[in-house]
């Protein structure tokens, strides 16, 4: 006989799990008087939306699921926007979340939430566990749901007396669940139907989504694209999965895409989609989205399929093993005229910024930490601007190195996905791109890199605004400034702060020194290279903060509800 | 895919399993979107562990189908009919209570009687109708005893299935 809190530890080991993230509560002090003596490490987070982060991070940068467990009430409401982040971007999280007992579920009970219900619309699926005899199965089904199809995040809420309840069930095998049976091997017909509209096609062009990362397809996905000689363009999940520097490569689509990408995707006869769903922000206007296409979607997901363009060839299922049996069947080709037009465009308009800028863009940094670190790191980001250009200056050539939040768009993911990507990957640099608005939603979590000593490198771009916020502003507001203005001294009118503050507020480098991190603060362009090579041979947590021009703008750029052929371009 | 928006009221059927929180699941997924279920029937099927789920929801045909596929994912919901595509069955039961005087019983009883109606109970100022059939037909009815001062409804939602 084993108590309910025995059983979800040993489960979690069972499923493979050695890193946990958490923070424990009333409800969950039977789990953690277990945690005391299981063989998993585990992180002290100091918000439970870092941990659902950083168990985020730790499976995006891993593959392998990552896990979390906070209390009940505020501790799992607190975990909602992690849970949210993960399913929108389809990542692999199991979060165990204790609940009130069992008998005063639904009176108001101290520190009760309804998880569940909180949870049902931003996780995979949910489960409240009524008997500690379910539990075995529950975590191994839990693991297996969050792992397989169209992965997500699975809660898990687990009322305190069922934590305590003795039971001597155990759960050995695969899960079954007849209301889950996602589809794997593509139907042949399609892909053959498919081959064909490749080997027919003139102007083809493959747009690589979160689907390659998740089914480890880069390899074959890179094979077909120089097969068949079709130019690949990558969404912002699907970044690394084709590398950047491959003269195919034509860089992120949408909104914030190359110009090569979007005229393209405008121009081309056949668009492939490989496990890109197609998101609002990629396709611009849905009407006009490759006007000439014939567009084939390769998605693990059916509801995907059809869901915002019209698809001619739908092939459901694993982008690895469809493209496997696509592959053979594809003709070698030249595909000279083609080629020459994408190159063209390459070369017209590639992502560029004012090198004579006397004061330090938060380009020119992403430039130097591709530079420094040889592209051999894993960089993760906030949201906003920096968040674009890190898409845009850092060119990826491998799966699993640029973690973004790019579904929910998530301030103050990029440090604790950081903190989790380095927990699963110790023998990797880790940098953490993120802006002066981001960083303070989480900065908390720096704690944690220095007590379990993860040398991640944090570079905030500060800019003084919530950038992408005052870009919309000034674009489509008639430059009406509002509350965006960080830096005391952009204040102005209502928003003005009386006695203003001296120096910077907040002091970043004073921040990440209480923290027990290094900080640096560099202003000149010159400082950014060797701090950025300082901070990495420091071997500890660094920040470091880049003083940045305040008002520049992300371009090129489709305004929204515009067509990807309206693209505005900045200074030439 | 813009071109397809006839708006028309649709009869979704779905098996799923007999456990708490999958009714929410599924009538979240389709509150969620702004779209009212106008009519809903739950009940276990001749396995106990699977319950039958019958809605009724006015929309748009992209939507539903959308709907119908986010559905299908649950990893709760074992499977999804959009019988509106096909031909099928449909019955709903109500019961009506109207104000009955004695000059209008008999009127009333003829009514329901056209209709294969039951009166189920009787007081002295009101009775209360049975009526099973097809939607419409129901709807017929409903339509002809407005006249009448009706006190009370209660309708059991559409139930449906599928000919083949
Ligand atoms: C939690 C959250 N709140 C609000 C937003 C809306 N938002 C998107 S970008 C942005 C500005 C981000 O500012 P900063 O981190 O400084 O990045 P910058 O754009 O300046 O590079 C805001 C407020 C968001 N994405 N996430
Ligand atoms: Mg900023």
């Amino acid at each position: 006989m084993r108590s309910g809190a025995k059983c979800t530890i040993d489960a979690l080991k069972d499923a493979g799990v050695k890193t946990l993230f958490g923070l424990p509560g009333g409800t969950v002090l039977d789990l953690f008087d277990e945690l005391a003596r299981a063989p998993l490490e585990f992180f002290l987070v100091r918000h439970e939306q870092g941990a659902t982060h950083m168990a985020d991070g730790y499976a995006r940068a891993t593959g392998k699921p990552g896990c979390c467990i906070v209390t009940s009430g505020p501790g799992a409401t607190n975990a909602v926007t992690g849970l949210a982040t993960a399913n929108m971007d389809g990542i692999p999280v199991v979060c165990i979340a204790g609940q009130v007992p069992s008998h005063m579920i639904g009176n108001d009970a101290f520190q009760e939430a309804d998880t569940v219900g909180i949870t049902r619309a931003v996780t995979k699926h949910n489960y409240l566990v009524k008997n500690a005899d379910d539990l075995p199965r529950i975590i191994a089904e839990a693991f297996e749901i969050a792992t397989t199809g169209r992965p997500g995040p699975v809660l898990v809420d687990i009322p305190k007396d069922v934590q305590r309840q003795m039971t001597s069930a155990t759960f050995s095998g695969k899960p079954e669940r007849r209301g889950y049976k996602p589809v794997y091997e593509g139907n042949s017909k399609q892909i053959a139907k498919l081959a064909a509209a490749i080997n027919a096609s003139r102007k083809p062009v493959i747009l690589a989504g979160a689907g390659v990362i998740a089914a480890s397809a880069s390899a074959e996905l890179t094979t077909l694209a120089r097969k068949a000689k079709i130019p690949v363009t990558t969404t912002l999940l699907g970044l690394g999965g084709f590398p950047d520097t491959d003269p195919l490569a034509l860089r992120m689509p949408g909104m914030h895409g190359s110009v090569a990408a979007n005229r393209a995707i405008s121009n081309c006869d056949l668009l492939i989609s490989v496990g890109a769903r197609f998101d609002d922000r990629v396709t611009g206007k849905v009407s006009e989205f490759a006007p000439n296409a014939m567009i084939a979607h390769i998605d693990i997901d059916p509801s995907a399929i059809a869901k915002s363009v019209r698809v001619d060839i739908p092939v459901i299922g694993h982008a690895k093993s469809i493209l496997k049996e696509l592959i053979p069947q594809i003709v070698t080709q030249a595909r000279k005229e083609w080629l020459t037009q994408v190159h063209d465009w390459q070369k017209e308009a590639p992502f560029t910024y004012d090198a004579k800028e006397p004061r330090i863009l938060a380009q020119y940094a992403i430039e130097q930490i591709y530079e420094v670190t040889k592209g051999d790191a894993i960089i993760t980001t906030d949201v906003g601007q920096h968040q674009m250009w890190a898409a845009h200056f850092f060119k990826y050539t491998q799966p699993r190195s640029f973690i973004s939040s790019g579904g929910l768009g998530t301030m103050g993911f990029g440090l604790p996905a950081a903190i989790g990507a380095k927990a699963g990957c110790r023998d990797r640099n880790v940098i953490a791109i993120s802006g002066d608005g981001s960083i303070q939603m989480n900065f908390q979590e720096l704690v944690v890199a220095v007590e379990h000593d993860l040398p991640i490198v944090v570079v905030i771009m500060n800019n003084g605004y919530l950038g992408m916020v005052r870009q919309w502003q000034e674009m489509f507001y008639k430059k009406e400034y509002s509350a965006v203005r960080l830096d005391q001294n952009l204040r102005a009118r209502n928003e003005k702060i009386q006695n203003k503050p001296p120096g910077y507020l907040p002091d970043f480098v004073k921040m990440a020194e209480a923290h027990g991190a290094a900080g640096l603060r560099v202003t000149e362009k010159r400082e950014v290279a060797p701090a950025l090579r300082k901070a990495l041979a420091m071997k500890r947590p660094v920040v470091i903060e880049c003083i940045t021009k305040p008002d520049d703008n992300v371009y090129p750029m489709v305004p929204p509800g515009a067509s990807l052929s309206e693209m505005v371009q900045g200074l030439a | 895919m813009s071109n397809n928006t006839s708006i028309r009221r649709h009869t979704i059927t779905a098996l799923v399993d007999n456990e708490p929180g999958v009714l929410a699941r599924v009538v979240g997924l389709i509150s969620g979107r702004g779209y009212n279920i106008e009519s809903l029937n739950v009940g276990p099927t001749q396995d106990p562990t699977i319950s039958r789920m019958t809605m009724q929801v006015p929309g748009d045909d992209r939507v539903l189908e959308q709907v119908t596929k986010q559905l299908n994912r649950q990893v709760d919901v074992i499977s999804v009919t959009d019988l509106t595509r096909e031909s099928f069955l449909n019955r709903e039961c109500i019961l009506v209570k109207i104000a009955a005087t004695r000059k209008n019983r008999s009127e009333i009883i003829e009514l329901a009687d056209v209709f294969g109606g039951k009166v189920v109970s009787a007081q002295n100022d009101s009775m209360v109708i049975q009526l099973v059939g097809e939607q419409q037909h129901v709807a017929d009815f409903m339509e002809l005893v407005k006249p009448f001062r009706i006190l009370d409804v209660s309708r059991s939602g559409v139930i449906a299935m599928g000919k083949e």
